[in-house]
């Protein structure tokens, strides 16, 4: 007897691959041509598309339902400040560390955190986060409440101010872009399949062989990694960085949950239109004050009400689109037409 | 010794301001299972709503206190029919986006109204009064007053939930929504009142704490964090438990400040986390947790 054959590659797979690297290529070389402005706007959305893309891959493929990332923005940020003041460490190492040491901060919290449920689990997460605030801001080895500057030295190993700016923006669009294919590699393979199964119903995938407490850790780890190596990348652009600004839940978490909200839980799609969505309502709002955020979260509660999938999820129902293939299709092979 | 007395009386005394905020949250996680996320927004928005009646409107504290828990009662009891009513269910996540959004609007609508400044109800002398506990040990009488509303209102709540109709349902509703429906209770009703009694628990709260001391529209993130370690330290679903757990999260951060003064806080959260980590279940947790 036949096995039904299972396929995950949409029907313009070589096309659709084609396409990104030619966007991905396009991007990389926008110092060329693009102004100073235009690339600082392009990074700050990189990282806050890699921070999308980790918090979907929690709450939305997951089911891992945090509001404490800044938590992990903030101690990225941090590390590589003070991994920097060290001197003569490279800067792609210095990135990484930070993002190691988010990574070693994770794996206790995780213990930890995850002793509690759903909702509980989550406004524990913003606990651990104030808590890394209180504690940066009563530290004078972190220049306390005042925080601190980055070394003017490093920044000047970096080149003159236009090559600076093209640094910071390679280095976010190589973060955004290998958050996405590690997320895009993990969705694909049994492990996010695992995953998804575990969202859906943590009971029941459990007695079907998948080790929640495991993949709940590792898809937490990686997250704090990408969320830590993207607050490096931030603060690194902005050279300052004080406990407020770092762990702030409103810029690293609210904002982020809008991105994916709107554009798309549980899509890789999603993010990319949510942050277009975002930085366009951010600009256009700029003058508004409160406004900007009644607006902003009257939307993400509509978009909840109306459609859960984001806009990416109306899309996909109205055209069957899809650009990353996360999807399993069946082909039955046994004579029959479904 | 005396010193030590004071700060545990000076604990307590704040413990009941704190078991105030988590009152609101205990009910709607106890009935509704859900975490209201802007539940701290809504403490504020008690604490503005009793300003407006007592200092704007010229009415004084008492008119605060019953005028803004009746008001909060109403909001709370259509926002959930109108809307927390729609994202209720299995899935987690849509009732923590919802709330998550709530508590980004009620914080900048506020804003918007009031400016960012910091407000409070003066309530004159009692503020400063104290009563002689023993020789050196004094308590302010005005924290003897929230803490005598606290044990009041938690006592409240618990005759309501055990003896009352409207307490079955709460009961039957929690323990299984499908059932108590098809036994004709009126489940979007009753999520109605829960979350209306909810937020007057947390219209008390604001007004008590408005006079406690001053606040700003960004006030509510602070008390929400408060209100949730109070309700894991208690124990979660436990009525009673949220008074322990004000007490020992107060007990906790008076220990902390009598150290050094940036450490109230800090010392509140290490509480919680101690507690997490020795008894997950919380101070009065029943038997196997959900």
């Amino acid at each position: 007897m036949t096995q039904p054959a299972v396929t995950q590659a949409g029907p313009h797979a070589r096309l659709t691959a084609l396409c990104i690297a030619a966007v991905i290529l396009a991007l990389a070389l926008m110092p060329y041509f693009a102004d100073r402005f235009v690339l600082r706007t392009a990074t700050e959305m990189a990282c806050f598309l890699t921070l999308a893309v980790m918090w979907n891959l929690l709450a939305g493929f997951a089911g891992v339902m945090s509001i404490g990332q800044q938590l992990y923005v903030g101690l990225g940020g941090y590390a590589f400040f003070l991994i920097a003041a060290m001197g003569g460490v490279p800067l792609m190492a210095a990135l990484g560390l930070s993002g190691l040491i988010a990574l070693l901060i994770a794996v206790p919290a995780a213990f930890l955190l995850f002793r509690l449920n759903g909702a509980y689990f989550a406004v524990a997460t913003w606990v651990l986060a104030e808590i890394a605030a209180l504690i940066a801001a009563q530290s004078d080895a972190v220049g306390a409440g005042a925080g601190l500057s980055l070394p003017l030295q490093v920044a000047r190993a970096l080149g003159n101010n236009d090559e600076r700016t093209a640094i910071f923006w390679w280095l976010a669009l190589g973060l955004a872009v290998s958050a996405y294919l590690v997320a895009y590699l993990w969705l694909r393979s049994g492990r996010g399949l695992a995953l998804m199964a575990m969202r859906d119903d943590a009971e029941a995938a459990g007695g079907l062989g998948v080790s929640t407490r495991q993949n709940r850790l590792m898809v937490y780890s990686v997250a704090a990694f990408f969320t830590g190596i993207a607050g490096a990348i931030i603060f690194l652009t902005k050279l300052r960085i004080s406990p407020s600004a770092a762990f702030s839940v409103n810029e690293w978490t609210a904002a982020v949950i809008f991105i994916v909200v709107i554009g798309g839980l549980g899509s890789l799609e999603g993010p990319i239109i949510g942050l277009a969505v975002f930085f366009a309502l951010r600009t256009l709002l700029a003058d508004f004050g409160p406004w900007y955020l009644i607006i902003l979260g009257a939307i993400a509660i509509a978009t909840m009400l109306t459609a859960p999938g984001g806009l990416w999820g109306v899309l996909h129902k109205r055209f069957g689109w899809d650009v990353f293939a996360l999807r399993r299709h069946v082909k039955l092979t046994i004579g029959e037409k479904s | 010794m005396t010193e030590l007395m004071n700060i545990a009386v000076q604990g307590i005394a704040i413990g009941g301001l704190y078991a105030l905020f988590a009152a609101g949250l205990s009910i709607v996680f106890g009935v509704l299972r859900l975490v209201n996320l802007a539940h701290g927004d809504m403490i504020i928005l008690g604490a503005f709503t009793g300003y407006v009646v007592a200092v704007s409107a010229g009415m004084g504290f008492f008119a605060a206190l019953v005028i803004a828990p009746i008001l909060m009662g109403f909001v709370g009891y259509w926002l959930q029919r109108l809307l927390l009513n729609r994202v209720i269910g299995k899935d987690i996540l849509p009732p923590l986006l919802v709330t998550f959004g709530l508590s980004m609007m009620i914080q900048n609508a506020l804003l918007l109204v009031f400016t960012a400044d910091s407000r409070k109800i003066a309530l004159g002398e009692i503020e400063v009064a104290s009563v002689q506990l023993a020789p050196g040990v004094a308590v302010g009488s005005y924290g003897l007053i929230v803490l005598a509303v606290a044990v009041a209102l938690i006592g409240a709540l618990h005759l309501i939930f055990t003896r009352t109709a409207i307490g079955r349902a709460f009961r039957a509703t929690a323990d299984d929504f499908e059932t108590a429906r098809h036994m004709g209770i009126p489940t979007p009703h009753v999520f109605g009142l829960a979350t209306g009694l909810a937020l007057m628990a947390c219209g008390i709260a604001g007004v008590l704490l408005a006079v406690w001391t001053s606040f700003t529209p960004l006030s509510g993130t602070a008390r929400l964090l408060i209100a949730f370690e109070v309700i894991v330290i208690g124990g979660i679903g436990s009525i009673w438990g949220t008074l322990i757990g004000g007490f020992l999260l107060g007990l906790a951060q008076a220990i902390g400040g009598a150290i050094n003064p940036e450490f109230q806080m800090l010392a509140g959260h290490l509480a919680f986390l101690v507690i997490l980590v020795l008894m997950p279940g919380g101070i009065l947790a029943k038997g196997a947790r959900a």
